[in-house]
């Protein structure tokens, strides 16, 4: 294994695996963050650093990274590339090459991202970015610009890539209605992308254009207007959740079939209602963002209804995967263990969000600890764990050799109990007390001593349960037990071939019969 | 700091004409006084019962799903058959229909309340609002000004007519069960109902700077005669001092306080 060969590779199972390695270490990054900041605010007053804005950049870092740099990328970069190749017979993605340059800026962004902890005057614009205070702060704006930029160009070029390759490379027979659920959902993803993606670049950029060489887009005193920003990042950045949801709803979907040995129940439902269903609805909601900043109120009502329909295609995508259970066979390795606790959680996400659709409660929990409770499980703790459960599940594939069992469980109960434990609390508080999120201090709310205490207890449990998880992975792909091509006994396509699988994938590509499908378990 | 001031300066005049001109076309006005709050206590207890029943129901079908259909020993396949066309068009309309029917009855609730957070009642206090980074100055109709402590009486709706100097704050009266941001270059409004004296919180609820979480203030809810005595003796004090030949005008901005200290330095950490 030589180093050149990865930097220069073309092979998109490679590329998927620096996609991979890429964001973990992302998450790691941030994931350090959200604990420095948790034992922050363990106690009142400033307990780990003095400086706010300290406090300001780790919140900066931790957003910016686990979305930007961990969860589109291990989503739309690892796994639509690891698998989707694979699932579709493909000996390769549409265009190797461009992959290439993805996946190399995408390591740029990384890279200029973890410049925030070198940097003098690092970032504190919060994820968002929003002027006039990014265009008045000292931090770094044009670093956040930058790094959103190039991670942004990194998806546009895979959105071309991927769309191309879904539409054209499908081995022989392999239509339409028989794709693999998690195709679907990534083709959704990455149309979404190419919408969305240039409205964020546009926007960011404008903010540093304002910054930097004094031009007035978003300055109300010479004819701006600061909330022109926000409806053009949100814009995006809604729809970008979807880009999260849908791979991940793919993944356990996929994980749901294989474990429980049987059929996505009312599949068409799911994809056609489903996932386009979101991609339809997607760009109309993003106003919820903006619940409380002063937009008419009959489009603060318009788009309430718009959003509360959103529950539409999700409670579609829900049911067939809770159908998908029903007279299965199902056994609960740790993939479905992580794929069922993304199940729970993500139950607990979507209903919470419900309130939140609606503006008239917004107006009151819009802000608080409330809402990054309910994100929190919905897309942090919801999307990483899908996301895991997708490394455990391709882990034979890409490295010939088993996770370890036990460990693998063991991490699953950490992570889950802390991640329960945190964001339950979290969004309790919000509503109760009313606690606004992005604070560095809550010296204004000594009713929350003990909440704040039992998160930050929390953040030490779920922070064990990725750490046994990370050196599972590492100690399993060093030492575990040899795979053989097909572990799960899954039919799908990408388990076919061996594992790990030669470039090109297949020595012959391959020809389906006319009864093939990926969910084609022998009945009952 | 030098861009920040510019804004400052550009705002005052703005604020000025902008708040001459009014927003009162985009108020609308109600002779009723509902109550806000209450109402939203009302609607999240229903909201919470709806999503609590839908998330049972899930949990527990699962749950049972889990546990009915693990593997057992000679059962290896799962697979059953495919939907029939009619079950599958059945499963996709009928759930839909269920969402689309909830998800309507909770809009429609939602936009009563709204439209009772957002109407007005006529028979108000209307005060003006200016948010700077750290502090939230008041403007009375009488020209009275207090910085970080809100004095309203009891029993009277009030309406805040809010802009902001420099980042985006946020008026947030948690007891109250409200807020809107306020924003440099643009008028904003809420109204709130204090029906008992007492004190409430108001924290800054969009991020704003470094001392975000330091920036709080006071809602001060007064007897309706103590409130109006200490109303009338800051108006005349007001008086007094512009017939005195004072050297401040011009010099003082808009949001220096008339009435009383602030309430605290918001600037420092505690």
């Amino acid at each position: 294994m030589n180093l050149k060969e990865w930097v220069f590779t073309t092979d998109h199972k490679r590329v998927g695996i620096l996609y991979l390695i890429g964001s973990v270490a992302a998450f790691v990054v941030a994931g350090i963050m959200a604990l420095l900041m948790r034992a922050e605010l363990s106690a009142m007053g400033p307990t780990l650093t003095a400086n706010p804005t300290t406090y300001n950049v780790w919140l900066y870092a931790h957003g910016a990274v686990m979305i930007l740099g961990f969860q589109i990328p291990a989503l739309t970069g690892f796994a639509a590339n690891y698998a989707i190749p694979l699932m579709i017979g493909a000996k390769d993605v549409a265009f190797p090459r461009l992959n290439a340059f993805s996946v190399w800026l995408f390591y740029m962004g990384v890279i200029l991202a973890l410049l925030t902890f070198v940097i003098p005057d690092p970032p504190d614009v919060l994820w968002t970015g929003y002027p006039p205070y990014s265009t008045i702060t000292t931090g770094n704006t044009a670093l956040y610009t930058f790094t959103v930029l190039l991670i942004g160009f990194a998806s546009i070029i895979a959105g071309v890539n991927f769309i191309t390759t879904i539409a054209y490379m499908r081995a022989k027979g392999l239509t339409w209605n028989k794709l693999n659920f998690f195709v679907w959902s990534i083709l959704g993803s990455f149309v979404m992308q190419l919408i969305y993606v240039p409205v964020l670049g546009t926007a960011v950029l404008l903010v540093s254009f304002d910054k930097y060489l004094g031009t007035h887009f978003f300055d109300p005193t010479m004819g701006g207007d600061v909330l022109t920003y926000q409806n053009l990042f949100w814009f995006y950045s809604h729809p970008a959740v979807y880009v999260i949801f849908l791979p991940f709803m793919g993944i356990i979907m996929d994980i749901f079939a294989t474990f429980s040995k049987n059929r996505i129940f009312n599949y068409k439902a799911a994809v056609y209602g489903g996932v386009w269903g979101i991609v339809i609805i997607s760009g109309e909601v993003w106003i919820h963002h903006l619940y409380v900043t002063g937009m008419p109120d009959w489009l603060r009502i318009g788009q309430m209804v718009t959003t509360l329909m959103i529950s539409v295609p999700v409670g579609l995508m829900t049911i067939s995967l809770v159908g998908t259970l029903y007279k299965g066979s199902i056994t609960f390795e740790t993939p479905m263990l992580y794929a069922l606790g993304t199940m729970f959680l993500f139950l607990v996400g979507g209903l919470t969000g419900i309130p939140l659709a609606v503006t008239s409660l917004t107006v009151n929990l819009s802000e608080t600890y409330y809402v990054v409770g309910h994100f929190h499980y919905v897309m942090a703790v919801a999307g990483s764990l899908a996301i895991f459960s997708g490394v455990y599940y391709w882990f034979p594939k890409m490295t010939g050799r088993m996770v370890n069992e036990t460990w693998g469980r063991i991490a699953f109960v950490f992570t889950f109990v802390g991640a329960n434990v945190i964001f339950w609390t979290m969004m309790n508080v919000g509503v109760k007390e009313g606690l606004p999120r992005r604070y560095y201090d809550w010296a204004q709310f000594p009713q929350v001593a003990h909440d704040q205490m039992v998160m930050t207890i929390g953040s030490v449990i779920i922070g064990i349960g990725f750490a046994i998880m990370l050196l599972n992975w590492i100690l399993s792909a060093a030492f575990g037990k040899k795979a053989g091509d097909n572990p799960w006994e899954s039919k799908s396509l990408e388990w076919t071939t061996a594992s790990p699988p030669p470039h090109g994938n297949w020595p012959k590509p391959p020809v389906l019969a006319d009864d093939w499908s990926p969910y084609a378990y022998a009945k009952r | 700091m030098n861009k920040h001031s510019k804004i400052g300066a550009g705002l005052l005049a703005l604020a000025g004409s902008a708040q001459a001109l009014a927003l009162d076309k985009y108020i609308p006005t109600t002779d009723r006084i509902g109550d806000p709050a209450a109402g939203w206590n009302h609607l999240w207890s229903e909201v919470l019962v709806d999503i609590t029943i839908m998330g049972v129901l899930f949990a527990v079908v699962l749950a049972y799903l889990m546990v009915k259909f693990r593997r057992r020993p000679g059962v290896e396949g799962g697979g059953v058959k495919e939907l029939s066309v009619g079950a599958a068009i059945g499963w996709a309309i009928i759930p839909a229909f269920i969402f689309l029917a909830d998800d309507l009855f909770v809009a429609a609730n939602g936009w009563q309340l709204w439209n009772l957070q957002r109407t007005v009642p006529a028979d108000r206090l209307e005060v003006r609002l200016e948010s700077g980074m750290y502090s939230w100055d008041y403007t009375y109709p009488n020209g009275v000004r207090t910085q970080n402590v809100l004095k309203v009486p009891a029993g009277k709706p009030v309406l805040l007519r809010m802009t902001s100097r420099d980042t985006i704050h946020n008026h947030y009266m948690p007891d109250f069960k409200v807020k809107e941001d306020s924003m440099p270059g643009r008028i904003t409004y809420l109204w709130f109902y204090p029906k008992e004296p007492g004190k409430h919180l108001v924290t800054c609820n969009e991020y704003c700077g470094v001392s975000h979480s330091y920036m709080s203030g006071q809602v001060e809810v007064m007897p309706p005669e103590q409130y109006q005595a200490w109303y009338e003796e800051e108006g005349a004090k007001l008086k007094a001092a512009a017939a005195a030949p004072a050297a401040t005008e011009g010099s003082a901005p808009a949001a220096a306080p008339t009435a009383g200290a602030a309430a605290q330095d918001n600037k420092k950490p505690a």
